[in-house]
């Protein structure tokens, strides 16, 4: 039988935590099955070995937030067949979308005694900004079962099997009761895609959007309700404003409830 | 070779440690003439993000410095808030609190020791490639790391970024029942903890014992993993919250993450070398005698041996968290209501990687006007440096490539989480 050549794996940072590529270490059951059938050609997080491209598959985490970055996000599309993006910062831009909102001088001054030491861009950028990107993966953090379903989708040459319906779908799947009928607790879940299991509403709180606005939302009918249930216009701004804030939805939404 | 020849070791990125960051080794002749450990990781800025924020928000914003311990920010932004608006949590939640970073310690640390420092010591690129040959080891190291991410998720809803622990406590704690579900594990993972320290005595070690002045927190009863004095082996004694008085940081320009000393006196070492060093005696009899037997003394000022001592802290930690869930008794409410007041409040826990602090001050309404935040990272870069001075200064004869993967080594003693410097690794060895 002839040698089959295993696919290349690459897994690329940028501005984020380093919790989504963590999610393939968390795979502890999947992890030595997973490398059997694919090469872990680039991941530094995991390994010293560097193996030259190109890569089939390249997972990239993080948002663009430097002049240098631009340039290395490039040259991994460049090096890359499919490039898939995993978690908010990645896909959204991530929490440090928050500069987007305000004078990035002026944060700079907040944290470093001598900000011309720091180079970086006034906007936290998601991926699909700068190039084409193949797939866009949700969370912060990603969950791992839809990780390990995106590697196999694309290993394999077929789509993912990840469904764009809201945090909503799942509380009902499971039979979590909704926190915000039976409680009147805050919750993202109708504007929020699934893929976390509808965690937050079973550990009894309201769902914060960590997943991004799901297909098609309805922000203007949650903001509604939220504010019938106590929120402040300051506060939607806020609900809006967290890992996701770079989405084009929660951005739209969050500056509906600004003060002119 | 010619004399006075400049060589340089450039590892431009240092890998299997967490973020990003580079490190340049400058070799003059027989002499190191230049240690710069460059952290490059794209400033996110947290501290200035925060401003504005409702005060019940940090914990789940804070977590996002780093995906590898966010329970260290969660909890000390807890804490933090806690103090400013003064309310004590104790009991149960207190303990379950002291159980979920137990989970952190245990999947840390068994990430670090198995996945990315035991391959250095047996010379594998990889905990994949050290696999092929150390098949149960391996697998030993991914069943002790998953028992702590069961410990996260049962009581966090998910390993990354728990999603449960809020200002005052939790949203929703579990029944003493789902807790005794993990008893089998923490048992079997004791002893699994046991087995590899004896393994891990085996290992050959350079002798490398530093002066450290090591900094680490200090309980009456405990080892300390969220709540105490802050001590050092060279004097100091401080409540958290004169921590300004006696760290500053300084801004270097080869590096996006600042780097914190200790005023008047230097650098210091924080972390798990610290930890046990100041807390040997804090440690259960039956740890204390199977680190001895492994070798250990009741201080360890070698930075290599950093991986037994980890070892230690994961048996530790099993350890705790099986008495903890044996006296655990649910509280009636999930946490202690906190009414915010205008104030500062200062929050320190042990992470993984060394005490990790915070302190914010709030107004009235409950929002943050002010936050700083000094992970561990920041504290070690200049002893991280200054072990590098210390440990190429013998070994310039080395070829490069073996001194380079010595130097990683070095670096990866301190686990460091380059990401949550919230501000990648790599290494250059030049020779002149
Ligand atoms: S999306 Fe969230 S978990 Fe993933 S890298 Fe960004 S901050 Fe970390
Ligand atoms: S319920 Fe919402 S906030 Fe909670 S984990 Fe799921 S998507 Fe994230």
């Amino acid at each position: 039988m002839a040698k089959v050549r295993k696919p290349k794996l690459a897994v690329w940072k940028f501005a984020s935590c380093d919790g989504c590529q963590l999610s393939l270490l968390e795979c502890e059951d999947e992890l030595l099955a997973l490398a059997n059938n694919i090469e872990i050609a680039y991941f530094p997080e995991a390994s010293r070995k560097v193996v030259k491209g190109p890569y089939d598959l390249s997972l990239v985490e993080g948002s663009i937030t430097t002049a240098h970055d631009v340039k290395r996000i490039h040259e991994v599309r460049k090096s890359s067949r499919a490039l898939v993006t995993i978690g908010a910062c990645a896909t959204a831009g991530g929490i440090q979308a928050l500069r987007n909102f305000k004078d990035v001088k002026e944060f700079m001054s907040i944290v470093y005694a001598t900000p011309k030491f720091i180079s970086t861009l006034e906007k936290s950028t998601p991926i699909s900004d700068h190039v084409y990107v193949d797939f866009e993966l949700r969370g912060c953090p990603i969950n791992k079962e839809q990780l390990l379903e995106v590697i196999n989708a694309f290993l394999n040459g077929r789509k993912p099997n990840v469904s764009p319906h809201s945090v909503c779908m799942e509380c009902k799947a499971r039979g979590v009761v909704c926190v915000m009928v039976a409680h009147g607790t805050p919750c993202l879940g109708p504007v929020t895609q699934a893929g976390c299991g509808a965690i937050c509403p079973a550990y009894h709180r309201g769902c914060y959007g960590c997943f991004g606005p799901k297909e098609t939302p309805h922000t203007r009918s949650l903001s509604a309700q939220m504010k019938k249930l106590g929120a402040s216009e300051a506060d939607l701004v806020r609900v809006y404003r967290t890992f996701n804030a770079g989405s084009e939805a929660f951005q739209k939404e969050s500056f509906l409830h600004e003060k002119k | 070779m010619k004399k006075n020849k400049t060589k340089t070791i450039q590892v431009n990125y240092l890998a299997r440690v967490e973020g990003e960051g580079s490190l340049r080794v400058k070799i003059k002749g027989q002499k190191v003439s230049e240690v710069a450990l460059k952290i490059f990781e794209p400033p996110r800025f947290f501290e200035a993000f925060l401003r504005g924020r409702h005060f019940t928000e940090a914990p789940d914003i804070t977590a996002r410095i780093c995906g590898i311990c966010p329970i260290a920010y969660e909890l000390g932004a807890s804490y933090a808030m806690e103090q400013a608006c003064g309310v004590k949590v104790t009991g149960p939640i207190r303990d379950l609190r002291r159980l979920i970073y137990c989970g952190e310690w245990i999947e840390s640390h068994a990430l670090h020791v198995f996945m990315l420092h035991a391959p250095d010591f047996l010379g594998y690129e990889d905990a994949i490639h050290m696999a092929k040959d150390h098949a149960s080891l391996v697998e030993r190291g991914l069943r002790i790391k998953k028992i702590g991410n069961n410990i996260m998720r049962l009581l966090g809803g998910r390993e990354i970024h728990p999603i449960n622990l809020r200002v005052g406590g939790f949203y929703k704690v579990p029944l003493k029942k789902e807790l005794e579900g993990l008893l089998d594990d923490l048992k079997w993972g004791r002893d699994a903890a046991l087995q590899t320290l004896h393994w891990l005595a085996t290992l050959t070690y350079p002798d490398f014992d530093q002066e450290y002045e090591f900094v680490a927190m200090r309980h009456p009863d405990e080892y300390a993993i969220i709540e105490g004095q802050l001590v050092s082996n060279k004097g100091l004694d401080i409540p958290i919250r004169e921590y300004d008085r006696h760290f500053v940081e300084e801004h270097v320009e080869r590096s996006t993450a600042l780097h914190t000393i200790m005023k008047g006196r230097g650098p210091c070492h924080v972390g798990p070398l610290a930890r046990y060093s100041l807390n040997f005696d804090r440690l259960p009899s039956f740890v204390q005698g199977a680190a001895r037997e492994a070798g250990l003394e009741s201080t360890c000022q070698n930075p290599f041996k950093s991986i037994m001592v980890r070892m230690v802290e994961i048996l530790y930690a099993f350890d705790e968290a099986v008495r903890l869930i044996d006296r655990y008794q649910m509280p009636d409410r999930p946490f202690v209501e906190v009414h915010p007041k205008a104030g500062t409040g200062y929050g320190c826990t042990e992470a993984p990687r060394g005490i990790c602090y915070h302190r914010y001050s709030i107004n009235d309404a409950g929002l943050i006007v002010d936050a700083k935040i000094v992970p561990p990272t920041a504290v070690n870069q200049k002893t991280i440096e200054k072990d590098l001075w210390d440990f190429v200064a013998p070994r310039v004869d080395l070829p490069n490539d073996k001194l380079q993967w010595q130097c990683e080594q070095a670096v990866r003693n301190y686990d460091p989480c380059i990401s949550c410097s919230t501000h990648f690794l790599k290494l250059d060895v030049i020779r002149e």
